[in-house]
């Protein structure tokens, strides 16, 4: 008896939950977006928590190979443009975290999980920014690629990330337009600031484009992701846009793609490019590219080194407000 | 020593331009509400989108559940009344 | 001295004391305390930034010699910098940062709030402007004071040792030489013994309310006003420098 009564409650359940899938999937599709309230599937909560807490840690340990150079920066305009964009990467950081807030993951467990090495970021910001054109490289191409990315998510079903998206890509194409202005001016400009812009191309170019994932053949699990809206796009096709778009940009700075293979194919009106080194690419986001192991300290230094000022922050809080109450 | 923390959460809201209400826009982490608006400030105006700034500490604000929706906001869709545009009024009859 | 020649060092003082500072706090930027402090402290950073550039721009005006803000920048060496020993301290733990940047900030309100009346046009309206800027800036790293002052027992011992560390740079901020009688007597500058006495009155109620001691240093540093620096000015703009430097004539 007991038996049937739990059996028939899960049939319940079960079909309570098949069609808060329909309906959850019905709205989708028909472009409202899902609010944090709302029931969702538990794939579909874990997958934006990743996807979205990744995207936050990028944003933050972004910070660092670009911060590096605002006190090297070769002019006070420069320094000036400079750090107002690291700022905005840190207030892109910010408003990221809150959207992933806003599925029950607190802010100080997302940092736990970056400073533990559990989560994961942008594998590009694991490479080093060696001169000022790397500065520009970083704008023009890593912010280039990722505007790619963001739009399709603004896109999304989730809310409060489409929302932060939408914020993030208009504050975004500065970035981008000041890092080609700054490879433009280096293109222009000397032989050996030309020389230092070509390099940052060289270095930054394959590691730009590998940053939007892997090819689709091995990124497995899109079709339900792509249903739900929490991916837009296919890799390829976000990196196909990005190279056919940056290739006339190059061009016109007179500047070369380090792509032999690159070549424009009439017949599909996109550029193919050369053979990706996928192997480097899972290398570095294993753990094991130039700066991972550097970028991780600094995080984790600055993390150890402000737990004093937060405890103390707190403390005078408490204090304030038991003043407040005897009073 | 008490666990390590982030701060609790104030929700930001600000008004872009006087006379128009204020808006949400976001949140921060503050111990305190002149830190939550000083935060607020330097997160959310870096390019002047607002002339006057709230925060509300997140966990005092309530608010109305999904399911809330059909009991609450969809018996007003019956009640065209309350619209200016139900009534007809002859063409030439002014100031109404 | 002429009045030209006078102005233009104290546009020195002036802009390079924002320059300096600004460089020292935008060290910070990725390594602050919390995410929404790193924000604070890199939009600080930048309006000392944009200050020493109008000012700088304004000296090498005044100067004649066609020199820019980024010529003087970038091309002047430790000897010719006239920023106030305080700005190039480093920045040691958050305590020691947040001691000197109220320290100066105090010092700079008060400072420009006088600036604003100057009979120079151009001063007048670039203290105008940055009069606001400083006006926000003094009650963030106020606030601080407060917090880490009356917060745990760890962070009132760091902010004391942050404030008996510098205060030996701090009577040098109020020093007059003959720049400054000549300025003064055109209406151009403020007697900074007014600045002292409104300085003294605001640290000591802050420092009282925050719990802490005035420190009782009587050894006093001084030297910038002849390009007199601590060794770590040097330091600092050889990491600012060596890009420009490294190719003469390039535009950036």
């Amino acid at each position: 008896m007991t038996f049937i009564i739990i059996k028939l409650h899960l049939n319940n359940l079960i079909m309570e939950e098949g069609k808060q899938l329909e309906s959850f999937e019905a709205k989708i599709a028909a472009g409202h977006k899902i609010e944090p309230k709302d029931w969702m599937p538990e794939a579909y909560r874990k997958q934006l928590i990743r996807m979205m807490s990744q995207h936050a840690h990028s944003e933050i340990v972004g910070m660092l190979p670009e911060g590096n150079w605002i006190t090297r920066a070769p002019s006070l305009r420069r320094k000036a443009i400079l750090l107002a964009k690291v700022q905005d990467e840190a207030g892109h950081g910010l408003y990221l975290y809150s959207a992933v807030e806003t599925l029950g993951v607190d802010r100080t467990e997302l940092l736990h999980q970056l400073h533990t090495g559990k989560a994961k970021y942008s594998s590009i910001f694991n490479y080093p920014t060696l001169t000022w054109a790397d500065i520009g490289a970083i704008g023009w191409l890593v912010d280039g690629a990722a505007i790619m990315n963001q739009t399709a998510l603004a896109r999304g079903s989730y809310g409060p990330y489409s929302r932060a998206m939408v914020r993030i890509c208009k504050e975004e194409s500065f970035h981008n337009r000041q890092g080609y202005e700054i490879m433009m001016t280096l293109a222009k400009g000397t032989s050996e600031q030309k020389q230092m812009a070509q390099d940052a191309l060289n270095r930054w170019w394959w590691p730009s484009i590998m940053m939007l994932g892997p090819s689709d053949d091995q990124s497995p699990n899109s079709d339900q992701l792509m249903r739900w809206k929490v991916k837009m796009e296919s890799n390829d096709a976000i990196r196909e846009r990005f190279i056919d778009r940056t290739i006339p940009q190059a061009e016109f700075i007179g500047l070369t793609i380090p792509d032999k293979d690159m070549k424009f194919d009439e017949k599909t009106g996109h550029y193919s490019h050369g053979k990706i080194n996928w192997d480097e690419f899972f290398d570095v986001i294993k753990g094991n590219g130039p700066c991972n192991a550097k970028r991780l300290k600094d995080r984790n230094d600055a993390d150890k080194n402000g737990r004093w000022v937060r405890d103390a922050a707190i403390a005078y809080a408490e204090k304030q407000l038991k003043e407040k109450q005897a009073s | 020593m008490s666990n390590d923390s982030q701060w609790p959460v104030w929700e930001v809201f600000l008004q872009g331009n006087p006379g128009i209400p204020h808006k949400h826009v976001g949140n921060v982490h503050a111990t305190d509400a002149e830190m939550a608006i000083q935060n607020a400030r330097d997160v959310y105006t870096r390019r002047s989108e607002g002339i006057s700034i709230w925060v509300v500490p997140a966990n005092a604000i309530s608010a109305s559940s999904p399911e809330d929706q059909g009991a609450f906001f969809e018996p007003s869709n019956d009640k065209p009344y309350r619209h200016p545009t139900f009534y007809k009024i002859p063409e030439g009859v002014k100031y109404l | 001295m002429d009045i030209q020649q006078a102005k233009f060092q104290y546009l020195l003082r002036l802009g390079d004391s924002s320059l300096i500072i600004g460089h020292r706090l935008s060290e910070w930027c990725g390594h602050g305390p919390i995410l929404e402090e790193d924000i604070a402290l890199i939009n600080i950073a930048l309006d000392f930034v944009g200050n020493a550039t109008s000012i700088l721009a304004y000296a090498g005006k005044v100067e004649g010699k066609g020199r820019s803000e980024d010529d003087l920048a970038y091309l002047r060496d430790e000897r010719e910098y006239r920023n106030l020993l305080i700005t190039e301290q480093l920045n040691g733990d958050f305590a020691t940062t947040i001691a000197r940047q109220f320290i100066f900030d105090t010092y700079m309100y008060f400072l420009y709030e006088e600036l604003k009346n100057s009979k120079d046009e151009t001063i007048a309206a670039i203290a105008q402007k940055s009069h606001k800027e400083i006006t926000y800036h003094l009650r963030h790293t106020t606030q601080w004071m407060f917090r880490l002052g009356d917060g745990t027992t760890e962070s009132h011992e760091r902010l004391q040792n942050g404030l008996n560390d510098l205060w030996m740079f701090t009577s040098e901020m109020f020093e007059m030489d003959e720049i400054d009688a000549l300025l003064i007597s055109e209406g151009i500058a403020p007697d900074l013994s007014i600045i002292k006495a409104n300085w003294e009155k605001r640290v000591n109620e802050v420092i009282a309310e925050a719990t802490l001691q005035i420190p009782t240093t009587l050894f006093k540093q001084k030297g910038s006003r002849e390009g007199k620096h601590s060794e770590h000015l040097g330091f600092l703009l050889a990491e600012m420098q060596y890009v420009h430097r490294a190719f003469p004539n390039a535009t950036w």
